[in-house]
Parts: C-alpha cells; structure tokens; sequence
C-alpha cells in the first residue's frame, strides 16, 4: 500500500475504537431489543419471534397518558432548567471573575451524591407537615389540601433539581465563549444593554440552549426515579411503565417497545425544536 | 419616524464655531486601581481631520480611543464630542462609530445584516438602509460578498466590513483601534491608501490608533505621540519629524542624534543661541526653540541632515561642525551609512545618498571627518533630567 494511501486511511484507525464500541454496545442491544419487541410469549414458556407489530400499537393505546405526562414533564423541567441555568451561568461566565471555578464546582457538586439519596431526602424536606411546604402553601404553589408530594408538581421539581447541571454547564461553555468585543461593538452600534443581549449575545448562545435543553430533556423522559420517591400512582412516566415491564411483570416485548416508540418521540421532538432554532445556524456557530 | 443624528448632514459652513472642535479631551485621567494608564491628557480634534494617536503598546493610546468611544469612563475629566458633554454616556448614545482591533463582526449575521446592523437598531426606514447598505459595500467594494458570514472572509474583507458597518451610520466621527494590526504588510499599505481616501470623500474626523509610525505618517494630518499616558508632542508628521520636543518623539518617529550641550548665557545674534559639547565644540540652534529651558539641554538632529567632510575639506559657513573619527561605515546601496565619535564619547549617525558611485569618494573606518549640519536643522528636545 502507498504511504499516500495509508495516511488517508489513518484517521479510519483513529475512529475504529470508538467504532466498535457503538457496534458492540449500541448496535447490537438496540437490534437485540428490536427482535424482542417483536416477540411474544410469556416468561413461563419463553418468548418466540413472532412479528407482532400490534404489541406496539397495544402499547400506545394503553400507556399513551404515560407517554404525554412524560413528555409534558420532561418539557416543564426542561423550561425550568433553562430559566435558571441561563442567568447563572450568564453569572459564571461574565461575573464570576476568578472563582469561575469554584462556581462551576459548586453546580456539579450534588453530582457526587447519588441521585437516589438526594431525591431521597428532598423526600424528606417535601414531607407534608415540613417548613417548606408550609411557606410554598402561603404563596400559593401548593393548594389548600397542603400535599406537594405525591404530585406533578413535585415530580416535576425533581427532575428540574437533578438535571439543572446538564443545562448549566453547556450554556457556561456557549457564552464564555462569546467574544466580549461583540458586546462592545453592539452597544457601538446603537443597542443598550438588553438589545445586545437579545441581538448578539441570546443568539450566539443558542447552541448551548440547544445542547442543555437534549440534556435534561431526553434522560427526563425516560427518568423513572423522580416519579418513583417524589410522585404517586397519577404521577406516573413512561420510564415507570418501562422498568415495571422489565423488571417486575417481566413482560419484555411491551418494555422493548414501549422504549423505541420514545426514542421515535424524542428524535422527532429533536428534529422539530432543530429546525426551530434553525440547525444550519447550529452546526457553523459550533464550528 | 427616524432618529438619525441630522447633524452629520449639516454643512460645515453653517454651524456654529463651537462645533469645528469636533473631540475634546479635558484634563482626562484614568486610573485601575492603583495604576496610573492616563495622567492628565487634554486634547482637541478639529472636524474633519484625520488624527493618529502613535505610541508603543501600553502607552495609554487604546484606552484614549476607548474613552471617547465610551467603552472606558475617565476617573476624572471630560469628554466632549460637537462641544456636548458625553463623559458619562454609554456608547449607544454617542454619535461616533468604532473599528474594533479583530474587527468584532457579527459571526451569526451575514456581511450585509452585519453592515445594516447600526442602521436597524436605530430604526432608520427598510427601503433606505437597504439602499445605504448596498451603497457602502459598494464603497468597500465587497458587494459580491453581501450574503457571506464573516467565517468566510479573508482578514482584508473582515476589515472592510468592519469599516462599512461603522461608516454607514454616518457617524460625526470614526475610531479606528489598530485596524490594520493583522494584517500582512502589502494589504497594510494599499488599505492606508483606500481608508485616506474614504475619510478624504466623506469628510468626517478619524481617530486612528496605530504604533506604526510610517503608518500614521502616511495617513494621519495630525499625529499625537503617546508615551507613559500622555501626549508628547502633536502636530503634523512634520513638525514631528522635523521639529520634535521631546527625545522620546525624536526617536520614536525615525532615529536622531542626540547632543547634550551646556549653552552660553548670551544669544550669538538675534536669530541663534549657542551651546558647548562635551568636546567643547559650539552648537548654534534656534534660540525660540530653548524658550523655557534653563540649565543644560539637549539638542538633535536628523542622520540625513548630516554632511560629513574630510578634513582638509571646508563645511558650508554657518554649519554647525564637529570633530570624529568614523567608527563603522555601511554602504546600503541606495544610502551610505556611517558611525562617528567624537574623542569625548559622542556618537552620531550619519546617512549620506550614494553620489559618488565608487568607494573612492566615501569614508572609511578609523578616517578622521568632519561632521557637518545647517544650524537651522538643530531641534531642541528636553533638557537634562536636572536631578541626574
């Protein structure tokens, strides 16, 4: 072989780690899970390659309330995220000076706690008869009954506290990239302060909301953790359904499915929300 | 409903007086904590003129710049721009436009949102920012490149449309932060000649920040030399050149011979004053140019103005002359170049033109020269720090 032609293929070496790694552990499990949605039986006499497309249309048809809830609080924790992701890591970025750092480490830091734990003791902070609800109950976020937990709501709070760092930290990325001279040049150029923010710097920002906004909301769809310590039976997601069908009905063409019919949702939603922040915009403000 | 300044569009002629002082600096300080970047600077623009602020990174030159555009507030002073106080507005409210150093474009607008920019927020009517924009990137001669993001331009075409985007708001003045600084030298010198002559057609005041000195040269009418956050000298590239005040300025702008001279107490006549060398040789020099010296001072000039003779040749009368030995001669081509001393320690460069066309007529090292200049040449710069 030339040393031409070898050096061309160089790179090739480079990605093929990296390259099997997804066939090993992407490719196969998801062609192995789409065979098992697929199948039928049961788990006394085993399941068998059935073609049974209807077990997907079955699940939608019974767990359709599962998927809307899911995606409807991914969404709210997603918007919650970024409403207090942007202005702190605005913060960070621009304020922070030499404890940036120290910031950043402070954001991440829950993260060294499991998340098991740490849901497990907003449990305990949530706990009806605590301070917080009490005062949450005075302006107005819970209602008269005085119950947060076991709620949307409370579900929702959930998963906005433990994804916050997955919005947080690719807008810190975005706008500490930002050319500050560009501020300069719009406030140059006529703007005040707020219409260089909206003109130059919340677009040159978009692909951190991007980027952080995948983050929380794909996990969050899928999250089960968060319904299971903070929510009840009405606050079920679809993440629930799943692990229940896998792990304790044991029904695992449904869960198989049920898992492909979200990552259809999701790809589609990414698609959708893409083309809305315009991803031609995206991928040359990336590069 | 437009909000554009209709001041830029009024005729020189008809406003009033005040408003010729176009920039106004008065007794600005600025201060970081306890470092001192701008100590007492004052300074008048005049409108229309084209002016550089030269001087080596750090002298202060940026942050002048910076003050008048208002990204900078003075720590004490003002700032006037059209005889109005701005000192404490913001930038958006002034009626100047800056080219950023790096140019600053807009990454995520195309060159033509980029140049229109300025023109939308002001909220000036869409048919006519559309013709204003066409019509300065036709100035800029970037038309074709109307729909490009700035990623895809050459350093050259990034500055034109830093400059198009400042220029289309037709601002009252023009700051320029070292806008030829990365760009290789060839382009330097051909977008000097096109920014010379964009300010030449539209008549407004540029302020030019530059350490280039050719370059401010070329350019600028008046030049301020900057040095430890002050003006050294201003004027024309002339008057610096030829007449420089202080040593920093007359070794900043080109090289020159320094001479520290004691001088007599009595003018020779009514023209000239005279001092002694350290080889007690006499230096005459113009006697208003020592107004406000006392004691020893320190005199200059020019390695071109600079003859020098054999010694059984006589100098022009009225020459100042000293006396040396070549120390280093160079020839270059086009000039000859020489090193003298004198016995008590001077050095002087000498640059002659290349007359003779053979080695016979020049000087060699270890030659005893006369060295030779017009008494008229002599410039006069600080005198010696008294304290040293």
């Amino acid at each position: 072989m030339s040393l031409a032609r070898r050096r061309k293929l160089l790179p090739w070496w480079f990605a093929l780690p990296g390259l099997l790694w997804l066939i090993v552990f992407f490719a196969v499990p998801i062609l192995n899970q789409v065979s098992v949605s697929l199948m039928s039986g049961d788990p006394e006499v085993g399941f068998s390659m059935t073609w049974s497309f209807s077990t997907y249309w079955d699940a939608i048809r019974d767990y359709h309330s599962q998927f809307t809830r899911s995606i409807g609080y991914a969404g709210a924790a997603t918007i919650i995220d970024l409403i207090i992701a942007f202005p702190l890591a605005y913060f960070i970025a621009y304020k922070a000076g030499r404890f940036k750092g120290l910031w950043l480490l402070l954001v991440i830091l829950p993260f060294f706690v499991s998340q098991v734990m740490r849901t497990a003791s907003w449990q305990l902070i949530l706990n009806d008869q605590g301070w917080l609800v009490a005062r949450m109950q005075d302006v107005g976020i819970v209602s008269g009954d005085g119950r947060f937990l076991a709620t949307g709501k409370a579900v929702i709070f959930g998963i906005s506290y433990n994804f916050l760092p997955f919005m947080v930290l690719p807008l810190y990325a975005t706008l500490d990239r930002i050319d500050r001279r560009l501020i300069e040049a719009a406030s140059d150029l006529y703007c005040s302060r707020w219409v260089a923010f909206r003109k130059v710097t919340l677009p040159l920002a978009v692909p951190g909301i991007f980027a952080g906004s995948l983050l929380v909301f794909i996990p969050a769809c899928g999250d089960y953790i968060n319904s299971s310590i903070l929510g009840s039976s009405n606050t079920t997601m679809i993440g629930n359904v799943i692990q229940s069908k896998f792990l304790n009905v044991l029904d695992y063409p449904t869960a198989a499915a049920l898992s492909f019919i979200l990552m259809g949702v999701i790809l589609l939603g990414i698609a959708i929300y893409g083309r809305v922040l315009g991803t031609k915009n995206l991928t040359e403000l990336a590069g | 409903m437009t909000t554009v300044p209709e001041s830029t569009e009024t005729p020189a002629a008809v406003r009033p007086e005040v408003e010729e002082r176009d920039i106004c600096l008065e007794h600005v300080h600025k201060r970081y904590g306890d470092q001192v970047v701008i100590g007492d600077l004052s300074l008048v623009i005049e409108q229309g003129r084209f002016y550089a602020l030269l001087g080596p990174s750090g002298c202060g030159k940026t942050t002048t710049l910076r003050m008048i555009g208002g990204f900078e507030l003075p720590t004490s002073g003002t700032v006037s721009l059209a005889g109005h106080d701005v000192t404490q507005l913001p930038p958006h409210k002034r009626e100047v436009n800056t080219v950023f150093q790096s140019y600053a474009l807009f990454p995520h607008l195309t060159v033509e949102k980029n140049v229109a920019f300025g023109l939308e927020r002001k909220k000036v009517d869409k048919h006519e920012t559309k013709r204003r924009v066409a019509e300065m990137l036709e100035t800029v001669q970037l038309s074709h490149l109307a729909k490009r993001k700035p990623g895809q331009l050459s350093g050259g075409q990034a500055q034109r449309v830093a400059l198009a985007r400042a220029l289309v708001n037709k601002p009252r003045a023009l700051l320029l932060d070292e806008p030829l600084g990365a760009l290789d030298l060839r382009l330097r010198r051909q977008l000097q000649d096109q920014l010379k002559q964009i300010q030449q057609d539209i008549g407004i005041t540029f302020v030019h920040v530059t350490h280039d000195q050719e370059e401010a040269m070329s350019m600028a009418d008046t030049i301020a030399v900057m040095n430890g956050g002050a003006i050294e000298q201003a004027g024309s590239a002339e008057d610096l050149y030829e007449r420089p005040e202080t040593s920093f300025v007359a070794n900043f702008l080109g090289t020159s011979n320094l001479i520290d001279v004691t001088p007599e107490s009595t003018p020779v006549d009514q023209e000239f004053s005279r001092g002694t060398t350290v080889d007690r040789e006499p230096v005459r020099y113009l006697t208003h140019r020592a107004d406000g010296y006392s004691g020893p001072i320190r005199v200059g000039v020019r390695p071109e103005k600079v003859r020098l003779y054999a010694t059984d040749q006589s100098p022009p009368d009225g020459d100042n002359v000293l006396h040396g030995k070549v120390v280093q001669s160079t020839f270059l081509g086009v000039t000859l170049q020489y090193l003298v001393r004198t016995p008590g320690g001077l050095e002087l460069n000498v640059i002659e033109p290349n007359l003779v066309g053979n080695s016979a007529g020049t000087f060699g090292a270890g030659q005893d020269v006369r060295v030779a200049w017009d008494a008229r040449q002599t410039f006069v710069v600080e005198g010696e720090a008294t304290g040293a």
